[in-house]
Order: structure tokens, then sequence, then C-alpha cells
């Protein structure tokens, strides 16, 4: 038994799980499909979006650098071609337009030089006590007497400070003049360090030989790989600009974005670190998880529950399946039983018969004259007698358990119940007088007339009507009969003031065979039989019952719905 | 009173002896017969049975079909049925057949008797009508009225 339980469990669990496991992977499955495609499409759209904004921004600003240049350029080169060189001389005058070019394009120019051939200062104006320096020496010099102008590195020079020149060379008298322009370090940092994007974006610029041309935002070394790349192999650059990704010391990986400036002297970089660069993208991937992580949880559970809930209820319609499975074996045995009750009873008839004839022809023997004066006549007569009783006894059993096996007549006809009562008094009243037992009735009187089975409604009363005559036989006692309409059943009582039915007998009085009579004068099927037929009209059978003061069986019979159609 | 003549019909032969030996010392005439074939062939012999006392269960030809076909052949003559069922069922079936009524089986002697007495008397009253109404038939043929 407990290991068929286990058996069963152990099927049960794994039905759970099967399910579960189909539920969840016909769920989630799709999901993660679905949704990883997404994410890898908008991955990748994205990424060529981020790229396609840093390479528009970079150039940009490279385009701005080097018109800024240019700028500054032609403003010097128009300077120097405007006035003479014995104009410029003058230091006042030199002044004058410093202040003048300050005024216009603002503090971008610093100072203002003249310098002739031996590269000695001829004029200065500005903020630095620099008159009559001395720059033969120095390499802008060499370098811009070579050419017509000159825009050099960033270098710290005689004033110590990091900034810029931009150079022209000029002739007077068949010698050359240089009229020198030093750019505002400050202004020219702004330029770049602008471009500023997210957190850790920022740009900066290189010269050839990998020095910072402007300050970078953050401290990071010029020597780093991806620069040396950018400064050695300036085929990779397409329209001007190239994009990389690559991980840098710490193993965070950055874009690097770069673009050359001033003829390919200079190179302005970009760099980023990717996780800041896609961070709208992280974002919307911890949001994509988030919600598949979610939803798997939700399908999880809703699987458990849903599965659990199948299972119990295939759990629950095995057990009703198994139910009824007994109900029927239970019911096919009884009904095998009686039909083998029926068989036999017939049977028997027969016989009995025979010998009830044969009884009846000794007895029509007797009388015969030569038997009359017999001594044992009496005693003849008597043992006849009892043959004859006791066929008669065989005779109700026999007949008793045929209309157990099969209904007697269970054609449906109008029967008014209290008429129908009334007769059954009629025919116990003779029985009851002997019983020194009193017959009361409490009839409703208005009741409708009812679809059923005389014959068997008959039969039912009678067996409750004689039973309580028996229970009452000995000590004599009253009978109430009572018939009244409670809903949609009438309802017969039947109750006497007998010894009542003690309680261990009370729950077995409708089971078949059960009788607590002598043996040979019940069949215990009297009640069995009311039962059956009573359920079979729809109504029910109870009983009430206390020892020592009487016992009440009430009869339900259900009324017709349409009641008003009465004698119909 | 004539002495009624009897066909009695049953399977069961010891039921037979006895019962017959029985309605023989009540001044019946007895015939037997141990089959509904039986019966058919005793009663073209016997035209003046009165009364056939049937058993319903018999193996072969049964009793409501014996019945029947009593009663196509010779409907004047009354049958009583005997039924070893509780069943009404067959009773009824009889009746509607044409059975004059039906006992259970085991009966009492008494009330087989008066059964049979009825109904001899009933076809006694029919056969006499019949007679009156052949003897009217003819007297108004012939033009004695």
């Amino acid at each position: 038994m407990d290991r068929n339980k286990q058996k069963q469990n152990g099927y049960y669990y794994s039905l759970t799980r099967n399910m579960l496991l189909v539920i969840i992977l016909v769920s989630i499955m799709p999901m993660i499909v679905v949704s990883s495609l997404i994410l890898y499409e908008f991955d990748i759209s994205y990424r060529e979006k981020v790229h396609a904004h840093l390479e528009e921004v970079v150039l940009k600003h490279k385009n701005d650098i080097d018109i800024f240049l240019k700028q500054k350029l032609s403003d010097i080169r128009l300077l120097a071609k405007t006035f003479t060189y014995k104009e410029l001389c003058d230091e006042s005058f030199l002044q004058e337009r410093l202040e003048v070019m300050q005024q216009i394009y603002g503090p971008v120019f610093v100072d203002l030089g003249v310098i002739n051939a031996q590269g000695v200062q001829v004029a200065y104006a500005g903020p630095f006590k620099l008159g009559k320096a001395l720059y033969s020496k120095a390499n802008w010099f060499q370098m811009a007497m070579k050419s017509d102008y000159f825009k050099s590195d960033v270098f710290l020079g005689l004033r110590g400070l990091p900034h810029f020149i931009i150079a022209v060379r000029e002739s007077w008298r068949s010698e050359s003049w240089i009229l020198r322009a030093t750019i505002d370090f400050v202004a020219f940092n702004n330029l770049v360090e602008n471009i500023r994007i997210g957190e850790t974006g920022f740009a900066f610029i290189l010269n050839k030989k990998g020095e910072f041309q402007t300050k970078p935002l953050f401290d990071i070394s010029p020597n780093n790989k991806p620069y040396v790349d950018f400064l050695k192999d300036s085929n990779k650059f397409q329209d001007g600009i190239c994009i990389v990704e690559k991980a840098d010391n710490s193993g965070n990986k950055v874009i690097y974005v770069a673009a050359l400036l001033k003829h390919g002297e200079w190179l302005l970089v970009y760099q980023q670190k990717s996780s800041d660069a896609f961070s709208d993208l992280r974002r919307t991937l911890r949001v994509t998880i988030a919600i598949v992580l979610l939803a798997g949880i939700c399908i999880v559970a809703i699987a458990f529950i849903l599965s659990k809930r199948m299972v119990n209820r295939v759990a629950e319609a095995d057990r009703e399946k198994e139910m009824i499975t007994e109900q029927v074996v239970e019911t096919g045995k009884l009904a095998s039983v009686g039909e083998l009750a029926a068989g036999i009873a017939h049977e028997i008839n027969n016989p009995v018969a025979i010998m009830v004839e044969e009884a009846g022809w000794i007895e029509d023997l007797l009388e015969e004259e030569e038997f009359k004066d017999g001594e044992n006549l009496s005693e003849f007569q008597r043992a006849l007698q009892q043959i004859r009783t006791q066929g008669k006894r065989c005779k109700e059993i026999t007949h008793k358990l045929l209309s157990f096996a099969r209904k007697t007549d269970s054609r449906i006809q109008d029967v008014q119940l209290n008429e129908l009562i009334e007769e059954l008094i009629a025919l116990s009243a003779q029985r009851a007088k002997f019983s020194n037992v009193d017959i009361h009735t409490d009839l409703q009187g208005d009741l409708c007339t009812i679809q059923i089975s005389q014959s068997e409604l008959q039969q039912v009363l009678l067996n409750l009507i004689n039973n309580a005559l028996d229970a009452m036989e000995k000590t004599g006692g009253t009978l109430n009969i009572s018939s009244q309409l409670e809903g949609n059943f009438i309802v017969v009582g039947v109750a006497d003031d007998g010894p009542g039915i003690p309680g261990a007998n009370l729950v077995r009085i409708f089971d078949p065979f059960f009788t607590t009579k002598p043996v040979g004068k019940g069949t215990g099927l009297g009640l069995s039989i009311c039962y059956g037929i009573i359920k079979k009209m729809g109504g029910d059978i109870e009983v009430r019952s206390t020892v020592d003061v009487g016992t009440t069986f009430s009869v339900k019979i259900p009324v017709p719905k349409n009641e008003d159609q009465t004698g119909n | 009173m004539i002495k009624p003549l009897v066909l009695l019909v049953d399977d069961e032969v010891p039921f037979v002896e006895t019962m017959t030996k029985r309605l023989k010392k009540r001044d019946l005439v007895v015939n037997v017969a141990f089959s509904g074939q039986e019966a058919l062939d005793i009663l073209d012999k016997n035209r003046n049975t009165d009364v056939v006392i049937l058993d319903v269960k018999m193996p072969g030809m049964d009793g409501i079909e014996t019945l029947s076909k009593i009663k196509k052949s010779y409907p004047l003559i009354e049958v009583v049925m005997l039924t070893g069922h509780a069943t009404v069922e067959s009773a009824i079936e009889g009746m509607k057949k044409g059975a004059y009524d039906y006992l259970m089986k085991p009966c009492d002697i008494d009330q087989l008797m008066q059964k049979v007495e009825e109904a001899t008397q009933k076809r006694q009253v029919h056969e006499d009508k019949i007679r009156e109404a052949k003897v009217k038939e003819a007297m108004s043929v012939h033009g004695l009225e």
C-alpha cells in the first residue's frame, strides 16, 4: 500500500517536473532568442551611431582648429604686408597694432615682435620684457627663415611658459625680416579642451615627436601605443580621421579617435572609455537583462503554480476514477449476488410447490373413512399444517428475493398519497388490533397527486408500517402516520413509540440481509429494497431513533414542479 | 352438473401427478401434458376441454406462447395461469393474451378449484349463448319465427 502510494507520488512528481520544464522551455526560449537578437542589432547600430558621432565631433574640431591657425596666420600676414618694416620697428606703433588686434580678436595674441635677419628682436610689444632678445639659435627662427611663414610647436621658450609662435617672413631692401606673434596658449588650449563628451571623453593634440601640444585633461603618457601607432602610420586615416578601440593598461576598453592637423604635423586625439561612450547601451543592456530575469522568474513561478495545479487536478481525477471503479465493482458484485439470489429463489419455488401439494394430497387422503378414527389423526393434521405454513414462508422469502432482484410493477401512475396511506392503514388495522397498537394519522389535506409507481410506494410504506408494528408487537403503543408538503418534497412520516434502534444498528439498517429478527423471521431485505425504490424515485429516506422512545422514518417523495396541475 | 374437463400443463412431473390426484379427488376429469406442444395435441383430441391450467415457465414453448396458440385455435377454452415468478408482468401479459386468471405457485388447492369452477361456468355460459344464437339463426333462416 505504502509502496504503491510512493510509486504514485513519484509519478505525479515526474509529471509535475516534465510540465514545469516544458512550460519554462517553451516560454523562455523565444523570449531569450528574440531579446538577444534585438539587443545584438541594437548594439551594432548604437556602436555605429556613437562612432559616427565621435567622428563628426572630432572632424569638426579639427576643422575649427585648422581654421583658427589659418586665420591667425592670415592676420599676421596681413599686418606684415600692410605695414613696412620701418613702421613696425617703431615699438609704440607695434604696441598700437597689438592693442587693435587684441580689441578685435580678443586676447589671442599675446605679443608681437619684429626680428631682423640676424635674429635680433628689433621691436617688441607685449607683457614680457623681451626687447633685443636674440633668436638666431632658436629652432623656429631657423625654420621661419626658410619659408614664407611658420607655425611652431608648443614650447617653453625664453619666457618659460608654454606657448607657440606664428612667424611671417617679409623682405625689406633685399633683407629678410620676420614678424612674430605669440598665440595665447590658454585660448588655444580651450579650443581642444572644450571637446568633452561624457565623463571620460577628452581631447588633446600631439606633435610628430609625440609631445603634448595642449594640456590633456587627465594625466596620461604620450608614449601610449595607440598614439605612437597613429603617428607612425598615417595611411590609416580615411577622410583624415581614424577610429580604433583598444584596451588600455588597466584593461579598460578605450575608444581612440584621431585626426591629422596642420598638414600632418599635429595629431588631434580624442579618447573616451568605451563604458562611458556606450553608457546608454549598457543601461539598455542592464534594463533588458533585468526585464528578462524578472520575466523568467515570473514564468518559473507561473509554471510552477500551473503545473502543480494541473497535477493536483489530475491526481483528483485519478482518485475519483479509482473511487468510481471501486463503486462499479461493488455494484457489479451486488448485482450478481441479486441475480444469483433470484435464480436460487426461482429454482426453490418449484420443489416447495411440489412439497406443499404432496402435503395437501395427504391431507385429502386423511379425510377418507379409514383414517377418520386413527389415533394420530390430529397429530398428522398438525404436521401437515406445519408443512404448509413453512412452505408459505419459503414462498414469501423467495418472492421477496425476486422482487429485490427485479423490480415489481414500476409503471408510473397518478397517485393520491393520502388515499394510498388510508388503504394501507385499513390493510394493517387487523394486525394493529392484535398488537394493541393505535394508529393515528396526521395527513395534510390538500396534497397534489404525484407521478409515481403505486405498487412500489405501497411496498415501501407497507414495509415501514409492518416494521413499526413488529417493533411494538409485545408492548403495544401508538403509530403516527403523517404527510405534509415541504418544498419540493412530500414527506411521509412513520413514527412508533417502540423500543427504538440502538446506534450501532442504526447505520446498518439499510444494508441488504441485515436483520435483528430471529432466524427464519426476517430476510433483512425489506428496508434495503425500500431504500433502493425511494432513491430511484429521486427521493430520500431518513431514520431517527432513540432507544426506549421510538423510531421515526421519514420518506421524502419528490413532487412534480408544476404543482397546480392537480388531478391530471 | 357435468364434471369439468381440465387439462393440466406443467413440466414438473411430480407436481402434475400430485395435482392430478387432488383434482380428481375433487370430481374433476383431468388430462395432463408435460409441455406446450403436448398440450396442443391433447386439446386437438379433446375439443370439449373446459379449462387449461398452464404453468408459465416451461422449457421449449413457454406458457405465454402456448396460451396464445390455445386462444387462437380454441377461443372458448378458458386458461388459468400458474406462475412461479413473483413478477406481475408475466401474469399481466397472460391476462392481456386472454387468460382467465392467474395464481402464484405454490397455490392453495381451494383457490385453484374456485378459479376452475368460475372458468368452467364462464365457458358454459358462452357456449350456451352461442348455441342459443345458432338456434335463433337457424329458426330465422327457416322462417320459423
